[in-house]
């Protein structure tokens, strides 16, 4: 407690600068008086009186410095007199301050750009209280390769009462619906949830309330809850909203609650982050599937809040107990081969999704580029060494010691490297607007993205480590000054700068093999981009836009005007025949969102049960099934390699035909004529609604593998059916054409409007468009690994430089004394070169070995192209040689020309 | 300069706090002067010294001071134990006297009164 009393009053002191100094000689002067007296009275003469009372006093200097000490904080003292000297040092010397600040700020800036990024995706995926406990379950089945089936009503039950999960509820991955009785019919993304899905994330409503999970009933309750964002566009922030009803696909909900402005739903897509309506339901009775254990609510997601305190390892040792005594329980549901069991993965890790190798291989980029600009400096910073031996020497001379020496050195490379980081900051800062336009609108959480300070203080913490460690090793060396050898040198740098070169040669090799992996990684994305740009996709996507609109499918499926596929045709053949009579169209067809080539994010695959082929329920291997019209395939140009395409013929009433791709045909009938083999696209053999036996699907015709699910992999297996007998909800109208893209949305909009006014129509794109959306995360990162390896090739070629001219500089005497002997000026040339090729030799081979190891580590992100690429690493490796003859080349026809009677006359 | 060992330093601020509240208020001069009264020639302090404790000691609390007038007229600044300076002392001294006490107990055992 006195300790600290006393050390709060001497930072009170040195805060306002109150010196007792005047207090302490007053004091002095009294006491002397004092004595001088007593000794007069002694007997003492005047003179010696005196002389004895100051010898009794003591050093006064001392007392002063002693007194000084007790008053102050001489630790703060020193740094602000370090600083004032840094700023001075630095001021003196204002080109190497710009370019050592530039570097800085360059290497810290872009690092902290990526951070930010990283900080909004990765470490907070989250927006709600303790996220750690959220935990996203998936239900598996190994046994037949089937991964994240679902979850059936009973075992939602069975985890309920399990004592792991405080509370667990059922939620859509986000789907269209139709608001109407607005100006124009909406089409808004939607979740179904169990009552309880707010009280899992644990975010109450800002106006109202959520659902409360007491009134959950097994079909939908017919209440919705909207997003703070909806309620200000469409209904103007409207206090009186609550109580309201909304027409959404027909049916009339009732507005309870508003979420809050800051509420963002969790999901990998911004579609899911988007929703905007949550609809109570219980997903356990009409419209969905009566609630059986066999019975799986496929395209669902289970999230969960874990008991407090409970890990997610221990809570996944509970769960796999449980399985395993259902599986004992129940043997017909659960069929040893399957081999079911359900996975706790945490709802952060689901949410960032597949973004996250991408983000992390930019962050190990930037950290490079970060690396090498540290490495710069320090090298700048040693090239001032040779320039400041002798300020060194004398100072040593004077009595400095050597750790006062480095702190002080240390203090002057902190500052240098604060306001490098400060100034990092400052430029991300007043670029931000632009610099977000440059990441992907596919990026999860971009909405999250800030410059906050949090990442104020990551930069500021990267500007002080990095100062530290990278201006540690320069003011050891700097301070390891021969003193007799520098101040004997009159003029001269300092000698004993043998150290000092060889760790600068050291620091450039490693800016060159840093640079090289940099370099190498780029190339190699730069290859897989423009492999994956080159592909031929398999279909023809030029000239093609797409449109989409939402038929709306009421809970009531009586209500349901377009129930049927017969009904929905007619609605269909009208859109198609207006859209033929648009300027411009060519062709016209129209498909679901799943044949919307590259376009959807949520593939919802079923499963596939083939006649003949013993299923027992839930083992059926999933297939995607997208829906289309007739057209459908010359439109986007896939080529029918077998059988034949739908045509008008095949309808509702006649035997229902599927297409399939090649990849389905080798994955499902190898060695076998797919035509005539007869499937269907569900698990239990009698339709729901009209309780008849399911028909089987006959396949017709085998079309051409195309990359319509992922650029990146051509086979995956497909199967088309018609939309003339499969009715769909979700529609995608394609069309080929000249068209204006700007014009087709109102264009459109009139004509399906002009058959049913109640459609939404939206999302008006070319398919080049969706096509390059597809790889933007691709091109994003590409793009900045190439800007970070171009950036870390000039500053390498810049270190390069700066050490060869230095070199050369340390040699003037002896290539002066080696000219004056004849030597010829091509092999000084050469010489000189050479040092620069050496380096760039050993860097380039620590490079490659370096690169091998990321690049097998970015295997991943890669496509057509093997992390050992012998032309990347042969071209890079050229291109980096290159750069470094030319950095060096400079410094050495400066070697080349020098005048031997000037240099040696200098000395 | 080496820095005087903290024991000693210890000490003389016991000595300064005793001196305070046997003679009241003091100023630097008179305290000096007592310290070396009492102790004789055995601890050769330089008087100087005194003035960075006091501002130590003033600083923890213990005492406080203010310019006053001396005996003869002359401007001095004054010295004068505080309530807890008053507690540090009796805390001090009593952890004084126990260490004392300790060490003069070594000194007295003999070889044969150990077991």
């Amino acid at each position: 407690m006195r300790f600290l009393r006393r050390f709060l009053i001497r930072l009170s002191n040195f805060v306002t600068r109150r010196s007792a100094d005047q207090r302490l000689r007053e004091e002095i002067a009294e006491h002397l008086a004092f004595q001088t007296e007593e000794n007069l009275r002694a007997g003492m003469s005047p003179t010696e009186a005196r002389r004895q009372a100051v010898l009794k006093l003591g050093a006064a200097e001392a007392i002063r410095q002693d007194h000084h000490a007790e008053q102050s904080l001489p630790l703060v003292e020193n740094l602000l007199f370090d600083l004032k000297y840094a700023v001075r040092m630095l001021g003196r010397s204002p080109g190497f301050a710009f370019v050592a600040i530039a570097t800085i700020a360059l290497g810290i800036g872009a690092t902290t750009a990526i951070y930010s990024v990283l900080d909004a995706t990765l470490l907070h995926p989250l927006p709600y209280p303790n996220p750690a406990e959220l935990i996203r379950i998936q239900d598996d089945l190994p046994g037949v390769g089937a991964q994240g089936v679902g979850i059936s009503i009973p075992e939602l039950r069975d985890l309920q009462s399990s004592g792991i999960f405080q509370s667990t509820s059922i939620t859509g991955t986000g789907a269209n619906v139709n608001l109407t009785g607005g100006e124009q019919p909406l089409r808004l993304s939607f979740k179904q949830v169990t009552p309880n899905y707010f009280a899992v994330l644990g975010v109450d409503a800002q106006l109202g309330r959520t659902f409360d999970p007491h009134d959950a009933t097994p079909g939908y309750n017919l209440e919705v809850v909207i997003s703070d964002g909806l309620w200000r566009r469409e209904f103007a922030a409207d206090p009186h909203i609550l109580g309201k009803t909304l027409r959404l696909d027909n049916d009339a909900y009732q507005v309870v609650g508003v979420m809050p402005r800051a509420f963002r739903d969790q999901g990998s897509t911004s579609e899911e982050q988007n929703v905007e309506l949550w609809l109570g339901a219980g997903f356990a009775g009409l419209p969905f599937p009566p609630p059986l254990r066999g019975s799986r609510l496929g395209s669902r997601v289970v999230v969960a809040r874990l008991k407090p305190g409970l890990s997610i390892a221990a809570a996944q040792a509970h769960l796999d107990a449980l399985v395993e005594s259902l599986k004992k329980q129940y043997p017909e549901e659960y069929p040893a081969h399957t081999a079911w069991t359900v996975r706790l993965i945490p709802l952060s890790e689901s949410v960032v999704g597949s973004i996250r190798q991408s983000l992390i291989l930019l962050f190990g980029a930037v950290g490079l580029v970060l690396l090498i600009s540290c490495v710069n400096v320090a090298n700048l910073l040693l090239a001032r060494a040779s320039a400041r031996g002798r300020e060194i020497a004398v100072r040593q001379a004077l009595g400095a010691e050597r750790t006062r020496l480095i702190r002080q050195l240390l203090t002057e490379s902190l500052l240098l490297f604060l306001l490098g980081g400060i100034a990092g900051f400052a430029i991300l800062f007043s670029a931000r607007k632009f610099l977000l336009q440059l990441v992907p609108e596919s990026l999860p959480h971009l909405n999250n993205i800030s410059i906050s300070w949090g990442v104020l203080a990551f930069a500021l913490a990267v500007s002080v480590v990095a100062g530290t460690v990278f201006g540690l090793a320069p003011a050891w060396l700097m301070s390891r000054v021969d003193l007799i050898g520098t101040l004997k040198q009159e003029g001269r740098g300092s000698n004993g700068s043998r150290e000092r070169s060889r760790a600068r040669q050291i620091l450039v090799i490693g800016e060159l093999a840093l640079s090289l992996v940099l370099m190498v990684s780029a190339g190699l994305l730069l290859r897989s981009f423009w492999d994956l740009y080159k592909l031929q996709p398999g279909f023809n996507p030029e000239r093609v836009m797409a449109v989409q609109t939402w038929l709306p499918g009421p809970n009531d499926p009586a209500a349901d005007i377009y129930r049927t596929a017969t009904e929905e045709a007619v609605l269909l053949r009208e859109i198609l025949r207006r859209s033929r009579t648009l300027p411009g169209v060519e062709e016209a067809a129209v498909g679901d969102r799943t044949a919307l080539p590259l376009g959807h994010s949520h593939p919802s695959p079923l499963p596939l049960v083939r006649e003949g082929i013993e299923t027992m329920d839930n083992q059926a291997p999933q297939i995607d099934s997208p829906i289309v019209s007739p057209e459908y395939f010359h439109l986007l140009a896939m080529p029918l390699l077998r059988g034949r395409l739908f045509n008008d013929q095949d309808l509702e009433v006649t035997p229902q035909v599927a297409i399939i791709n090649q990849a389905a045909a080798r994955t499902y009938w190898p060695g076998q004529d797919p035509l005539g083999k007869r499937v269907r696209l569900s698990l239990t053999s009698r339709d729901v609604s009209s309780s008849g036996p399911l028909p089987w699907t006959t396949i017709i015709g085998v079309i051409a593998d195309a990359r319509t699910e992922s650029l990146a992999d051509s086979g995956i297996p497909q199967l088309y059916r018609s939309v003339y007998q499969r009715p769909a909800k979700s529609l995608a109208i394609f069309l080929r054409g000249q068209l204006d893209p700007r014009a087709v949305s109102a264009q459109m909009r009139e004509q399906v409007q002009t058959v049913d006014p109640e459609l939404p129509v939206f999302q008006a794109e070319t398919l080049d468009d969706v096509l390059s959306s597809s790889l933007s995360v691709r091109r994003f990162s590409m793009e900045m690994v190439a800007f970070f390896a171009a950036t870390a090739l000039l500053l390498a070629g810049l270190g390069i430089y700066g050490t060869i001219s230095y070199l050369v500089n340390e040699q003037r005497r002896e290539i002066a004394i080696r000219l004056a002997l004849g030597a010829q000026r091509g092999n000084i040339l050469k010489m000189v070169l050479r040092r620069g090729l050496g380096l760039a030799a050993a860097g380039a081979a620590l490079g490659v070995a370096g690169a091998l190891i990321v690049s097998h580590l970015m295997a991943g992100l890669l496509f057509g192209v093997s992390p050992t690429d012998l032309p990347t690493f042969a071209g890079v490796t050229v291109v980096l040689t290159a750069v470094a003859l030319a950095a060096s080349y400079i410094p050495a026809l400066r070697a080349m020309r020098l005048d031997p009677i000037t240099a040696l006359h200098s000395e | 300069m080496k820095e005087k060992p903290d024991v000693l330093q210890g000490t003389l601020a016991l000595m300064v706090l005793k001196t305070l509240d046997v003679l009241g208020p003091q100023h630097g001069w008179g305290i000096a002067r007592r310290i070396e009264q009492i102790s004789g020639d055995l601890l050769a302090v330089n008087q100087g010294t005194l003035y960075p404790l006091l501002l130590k000691l003033e600083h923890e609390g213990s005492i406080a001071s203010e310019w006053g007038a001396s005996k003869n007229n002359r401007r001095a600044r004054f010295y004068r134990l505080t309530g807890a300076g008053r507690k540090q002392l009796q805390a001090e001294t009593r952890e004084w006297e126990q260490t004392a006490a300790i060490i003069a107990r070594f000194f007295n055992v003999k070889a044969e009164d150990l077991p």
